[in-house]
C-alpha cells in the first residue's frame, strides 16, 4: 500500500509556504550544476519549470513531443489567468481566490495547496509582465481585467482571445533562452514511453526519438512530469489532438498512484458536433459568458425555428432563472449539466447536434458591435469558419463538451508523488482544482507550478540526494524499461490487423462520453466496465499499424496513445463507480438534490482516491488521502 | 475562390506528395475521396483517405498538425499552391470542404523551402525557428526578479501593436510563401512585438542582431519586398513590422560599431 503523506507544512495557512520556504535545505551554486534535472513537457508548467530550475543552476534535460516546445497544447488557451492583484479595486484577495478556488472545486481539493496556489498568483503577472507578455490595457496604460465563471470579482488578465499562446510564448522564450544559455538541453520529437525507477526513486526514463525511431534512456536526480492533461480519453475533445496519458499512464505502471481519475471537466461553451468524421471540438471562451446570455426556447416546437423570430417571451434565460446571483457565469460543471437538462428536456436547439444558444444581441445593443468586436472578435471569426455562420446576426449554437481534467498523478505539497524524484506539475498532476476547475485557473496552476513552486520544492528533495550520485544508464532497471518499450512497438507494428487506430479511438470516446460523461450511474458504469476490456482485447487483436518503427510512424504514435486511453477508460469508470456521491464535475445520478444539485456525501467521501497498480491484469487499489477543512466551512455549493 | 455553400456531399481527387524520408525521392500520388461533407475540416478529409489507406494496409499520409484551431502553428500543407491553401487568414487546420467543389483535384504539397527539409510526406523541420528565437528571442527576465506589474504603464495603442506582432505562431507559411524563402516576417514579428514595450527596450539592440544574424546562419533567404508572406500569413501579420526591423536593425548595427563596450566581466575585488 503506497504511503501517502500530504507533508503539508504545519502552521496557519496563509503562513505556510513561507515558512516552508525559510525552512528548506538548500544547495551551493556551485553543487547545483551537480544535478540533473528531466522535464518531460513544454506547457506552461513544462517549460517555466525547465526554464527556472535551468537558470538556478540544475541542468536540465527538457522532452517534448512536438517539433517545438512552443506548440503545445496550452497554446490554444485563450480567455485569461486569474491573480488576486485587485487591482479592480473589487474586494478581491488572496482569501478570495482561494475560497473561490476551493468553493469551486466542490471541497475537493487540498487547502493548503489552493492558498499557495492563490499566494503566488500575483507573481505570475508580474512575471509575465517582465517577459513581454502583452496582456491587454486600460487606456491610462494600466493593464485590464475581466471576469469569468464561478467569482463576482474581475480578476481574469487576458491577451484578446490568446491568453494562452501569449503566456506560452513567454514561457518559451525563457525556455530557448536556457536553451541558447546550455542550461536546458532540448529534445523535440522525442516521446517518453517509460519512467524508470531505481530503489524507488524515478532516476530517468525511456524515450523514443518520434523521427527516425531511436529509443534511448536518460537517467537523472528527478524526474518532472508536466505533460498535460487526459481529455482525449473521449475522442472529441476541446484538447489538441496529440495530448495524450501516455507519460503518466505508464508513470502509473511504475506505481505512482493515479488521484481522483474520474474528475473531469465538461466545458459548457463549445461547438455542437457536427458529423461522424469529427475529430475535434472546439471551445468557444468562457469570457463570452461575460456578455453572451444562454437561452433555449421555452417550447419544444420552437427549437428548429430561426431564433431571431423567437419572441423574448418565448425564450427560457435557464441559468438566469436558475442561478440568479451568478446567472450566466456560474461554474462550468453547473452551466455544463443545465445545458444538458434542457437538452434532454427536448429543447436542443440546431439540426447537427443538440445545441443551447448564446445571444449577443444584447451586447450589441448595449455596447455596439464594434466593441463586442474588440472583445470577441477572433472568437466569432472562429466560429464562423467552422459553422459557416455570422454570431453578430444570428446567436451562437453551443453545448458542452471535455475540456479538462482534474485527476491525474497525485503529488504532496511539495508537488512529488509517493515515487520519490518524481514531480508531477500542470494538468498531469491532481492537485488544486478538487473536483471542478474554475476558468482561468489551469494557466494559473501550470505557471504557479513552474515558475514559483518546483524550483523550491525540487531543490528540497535533491538536497537530501548526493551530487552526481545518479545511477548510470546501464543500470538494469533501465535495461528492462527498455525492453519494455520496445516490446510493446514491436508488438504493434507485428499486429497485422484489420483496423487503423481510430476505429478503437472512437468507439472508446463513445463509451466513455455515454457511461462516464456528464452524468454517470452504476448501471452505465457497470456496463462500460464491462464493455472497455472487450475493446482493449480487439484492439490488441485486430489494430493494424502500418510502416516501421525506424521513422516517423504517426499512426505507431497514435497506437501507443489510444492503447494507454482505453486503459485509462477502465480506472475512470472504477473511480466513478467508487465514488458513491456526486461533486464537481462527477455527476451521479443516483446522488442529487431534488433540484438536480450535487450531493456530496461529505462524510464517506472527503477524500482524494488515489489508485495504484497491481500488475496487469489485476485490479488497482485505492489508497485513500483525507482532506482536512481548517480554514473554510464545506457547505454546499451555493451559486443561485 | 467562392465557397460552395450547398450541404451536398462532394468527392474530390486528392493528389499528395508522398516522399518516405528527407534523401528519398518524393512524386505526387492521386487518391479519390468520395461523398465528404461539406461541413468536414480539410484534415478531417486527410484523416479518412488515411484510415482507408491503413485498411488497406498501404502507410497512411505524414502529416503536422495539433490543436486544429488555428494557434498552434504545427500544421503547414501547400494546397494548390498556396501555403494552407486558399482563404485569408486561416492555418490548414482552418480550412472547410465547403471551400471546394465537386470534381475538384486538391494539390498537397509540403511546405517548400531550403531551410525547412523534408521529413516526410507533408512534414518538414522547422527547427531553425527554434534556433532564432533561441538566439535571442526573449526578454531577461528571471523568476522571482520581476517588478510589480502595474508600475510601468503602457499606452494601450503599444500593448495592442505589440499583440498584432506577437500572434504570430510560428507556423513558418511567410517563408514558404517568399520566394527567396525569408523569414523576415517571422522574425519581424518577434522583434516588434518585444521591442513596442518598455520591458524589451534594454536587449533590443542586441535582440535584432542576434535574430536576423541567425536567419541568414539557417540558411532563410532575404527580403525583396513582395509581401507574399503577410498574404499567406494565418494571423494576417502586417508587412510593416519588416520595415520597423529594418530601421532597428541598421540603428542597432550603427550603434553596435561606434559604441564602446566595457572590457569589464563583472564581479569585483575578492
Ligand atoms: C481550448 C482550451 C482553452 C483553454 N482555455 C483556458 C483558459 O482560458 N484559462 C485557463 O486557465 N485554462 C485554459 N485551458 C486549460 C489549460 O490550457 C491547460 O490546462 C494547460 O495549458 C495545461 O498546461 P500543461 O503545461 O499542464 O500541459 P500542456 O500544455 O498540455 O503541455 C504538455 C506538454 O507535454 C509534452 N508531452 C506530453 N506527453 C509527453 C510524452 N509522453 N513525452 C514527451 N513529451 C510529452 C507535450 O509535448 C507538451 O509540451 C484551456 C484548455 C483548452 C483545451
Ligand atoms: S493544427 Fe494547430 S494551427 Fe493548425
Amino acid at each position: 500500500m503506497a504511503k501517502l503523506e500530504s507533508k503539508t507544512p504545519p502552521g496557519p495557512l496563509a503562513d505556510k509556504w513561507r515558512k516552508y520556504k525559510t525552512d528548506i535545505k538548500l544547495i551551493n551554486p556551485a553543487n547545483k550544476r551537480k544535478y540533473d534535472v528531466i522535464v518531460v513537457g513544454a506547457g506552461l508548467a513544462g517549460s517555466s519549470a525547465a526554464a527556472t530550475l535551468a537558470e538556478l543552476g540544475y541542468k536540465v534535460k527538457n522532452f517534448v513531443f512536438h517539433d517545438s516546445p512552443r506548440r503545445a497544447h496550452s497554446i490554444a488557451a485563450q480567455g485569461g489567468i486569474n491573480a488576486a492583484k485587485n487591482y479592480q479595486n473589487d474586494g478581491d484577495s488572496v482569501h478570495r481566490l482561494f475560497y473561490d478556488t476551493i468553493k469551486g472545486g466542490d471541497y475537493r481539493s487540498r487547502e493548503a495547496n489552493v492558498h499557495r496556489l492563490a499566494e503566488v498568483s500575483v507573481n505570475i503577472i508580474d512575471q509575465c509582465v517582465a517577459q513581454g507578455v502583452p496582456f491587454a490595457r486600460e487606456y491610462g496604460g494600466l493593464l485590464a481585467n475581466r471576469s469569468f465563471g464561478g467569482a463576482q470579482v474581475s480578476r481574469t488578465f487576458y491577451a484578446r482571445g490568446q491568453t494562452g499562446q501569449q503566456l506560452l510564448l513567454g514561457a518559451y522564450s525563457a525556455l530557448m533562452r536556457m536553451v541558447g544559455s546550455g542550461g536546458v538541453q532540448l529534445f523535440t520529437n522525442s516521446e517518453m514511453l517509460d519512467l524508470v525507477v531505481i530503489d524507488g526513486h524515478a532516476k530517468g526514463i525511456i524515450v523514443r526519438d518520434l523521427i527516425t525511431g531511436e529509443i534511448s534512456r536518460h537517467a537523472a536526480d528527478a524526474v518532472v512530469l508536466a505533460t498535460g492533461g487526459y481529455g482525449n480519453v473521449f475522442n472529441l475533445s476541446t484538447y489538441a489532438r496529440g495530448s495524450n496519458t501516455t507519460a503518466i499512464w505508464r508513470a502509473y505502471k511504475r506505481r505512482a498512484c493515479f488521484a481522483n481519475p474520474c474528475y473531469t471537466q465538461i466545458h459548457p461553451t463549445c461547438i455542437p458536433v457536427s458529423g461522424e468524421y469529427q475529430s475535434k471540438l472546439t471551445l468557444m471562451s468562457e469570457s463570452l459568458r461575460n456578455d453572451g446570455r444562454i437561452w433555449v426556447p421555452k417550447n419544444k416546437e420552437d427549437r428548429l425555428k430561426d431564433p431571431n423570430s423567437i419572441p423574448e417571451a418565448d425564450r427560457d434565460y435557464y441559468l438566469e432563472r436558475m442561478y440568479p446571483a451568478f446567472g450566466n457565469l456560474c461554474p462550468r460543471d453547473i452551466a455544463s449539466r443545465a445545458a444538458k437538462r434542457v437538452c434532454d428536456e427536448g429543447r436542443g436547439v440546431g439540426t447537427s447536434g443538440p445545441g443551447v444558444y448564446l445571444d449577443f444581441s444584447d451586447a450589441i445593443r448595449r455596447l455596439g458591435e464594434n466593441m463586442v468586436r474588440e472583445r470577441y472578435g477572433n472568437l466569432f471569426d472562429i466560429y464562423h469558419e467552422i459553422t459557416g455562420e455570422s454570431a453578430y446576426q444570428t446567436p451562437m449554437r453551443i453545448y458542452p463538451a471535455v475540456h479538462y481534467t482534474m485527476g491525474g498523478l497525485w503529488v504532496d505539497y511539495n508537488l512529488m508523488s509517493n515515487l520519490p524524484g518524481l514531480f508531477v506539475l500542470g494538468e498531469a498532476n491532481f492537485s488544486d482544482h478538487g473536483a471542478n476547475r474554475l476558468g482561468a485557473s489551469a494557466l494559473m496552476q501550470g505557471l504557479a507550478d513552474g515558475y514559483f513552486v518546483v524550483p523550491y520544492t525540487v531543490g528540497n528533495y535533491l538536497a537530501d540526494q548526493k551530487p552526481a550520485s545518479r545511477p548510470s544508464t546501464d543500470a538494469p532497471e533501465f535495461k528492462a524499461a527498455e525492453e519494455n518499450v520496445r516490446s510493446m512497438t514491436k508488438q504493434l507494428l507485428g499486429n497485422k490487423g484489420t483496423q487503423p487506430v481510430s476505429h478503437f479511438h472512437k468507439r472508446l470516446g463513445k463509451i466513455m462520453w455515454e457511461y462516464c460523461g456528464m452524468a454517470r450511474n452504476t448501471a452505465g458504469l457497470r456496463k462500460a466496465l464491462e464493455e472497455l476490456p472487450k475493446l482493449r482485447e480487439e484492439f490488441w487483436a485486430s489494430v493494424n499499424v502500418p510502416g516501421s518503427g525506424e521513422a516517423l510512424n504517426q499512426s505507431l504514435e497514435q497506437a501507443g496513445r489510444v492503447a494507454d486511453f482505453i486503459e485509462l477508460g477502465e480506472l475512470m469508470c472504477l473511480d466513478a463507480l467508487t465514488r458513491e456521491e456526486s461533486c464537481g464535475g462527477h455527476f451521479r445520478e443516483e446522488h442529487q438534490y431534488p433540484d438536480g444539485e450535487c450531493k456530496r456525501d461529505d462524510e464517506n467521501f472527503a477524500h482524494v482516491a488515489a489508485w495504484e497498480f497491481q500488475g496487469p491484469g489485476k485490479p488497482p487499489l485505492l489508497n485513500k488521502e483525507p482532506l482536512a477543512y481548517e480554514s473554510v466551512k464545506m457547505s454546499v455549493r451555493n451559486y443561485k | 475562390m467562392v465557397a460552395n455553400n450547398s450541404q451536398q456531399a462532394l468527392s474530390i481527387t486528392l493528389r499528395v506528395w508522398r516522399q518516405a524520408g528527407p534523401d528519398q525521392p518524393g512524386k505526387f500520388v492521386d487518391y479519390p475521396a468520395k461523398d465528404l461533407s461539406p461541413h468536414m475540416s480539410f484534415l478531417e478529409m486527410l484523416d479518412m483517405v488515411n484510415d482507408e489507406l491503413t485498411r488497406k494496409g498501404e502507410e497512411p499520409i505524414a502529416f503536422a498538425h495539433d490543436c486544429r484551431e488555428g494557434i498552434c502553428g504545427t500544421c503547414s500543407c501547400t494546397i494548390n499552391g498556396k501555403p494552407h491553401g486558399p482563404g485569408r487568414g486561416i492555418a490548414t487546420c482552418q480550412l472547410y470542404m465547403r471551400t471546394f467543389h465537386d470534381g475538384d483535384v486538391i494539390v498537397v504539397e509540403p511546405f517548400r523551402a531550403t531551410a525547412f527539409p523534408i521529413v516526410k510526406d507533408l512534414v518538414t523541420d522547422r527547427s531553425g525557428f527554434d534556433k532564432i528565437m533561441k538566439s535571442g528571442g526573449f526578454i531577461t527576465a528571471r523568476a522571482g526578479s520581476a517588478p510589480e506589474a502595474n508600475a510601468t504603464l503602457i499606452p494601450k495603442e503599444n500593448a495592442d501593436l505589440a499583440m498584432d506582432a506577437a500572434a504570430c505562431i510560428g507556423c513558418g507559411a511567410c517563408v514558404a510563401a517568399c520566394k527567396n524563402a525569408s523569414a523576415m516576417l517571422f522574425v519581424a514579428a518577434k522583434v516588434s512585438h518585444l521591442g513596442l514595450l518598455p520591458q524589451g527596450e534594454v536587449e533590443r539592440d542586441r535582440r535584432v542582431l542576434a535574430m536576423v544574424g541567425t536567419m541568414e546562419e539557417q540558411g532563410f533567404g532575404n527580403c525583396t519586398n513582395y509581401y507574399e508572406c503577410s498574404a499567406a500569413c494565418p494571423k494576417l501579420i502586417s508587412h510593416d513590422f519588416i520595415a520597423r526591423m529594418n530601421r532597428d536593425y541598421l540603428k542597432a548595427s550603427f550603434r553596435s560599431a561606434f559604441q564602446h563596450a566595457s572590457n569589464s566581466t563583472g564581479g569585483g575585488a575578492g
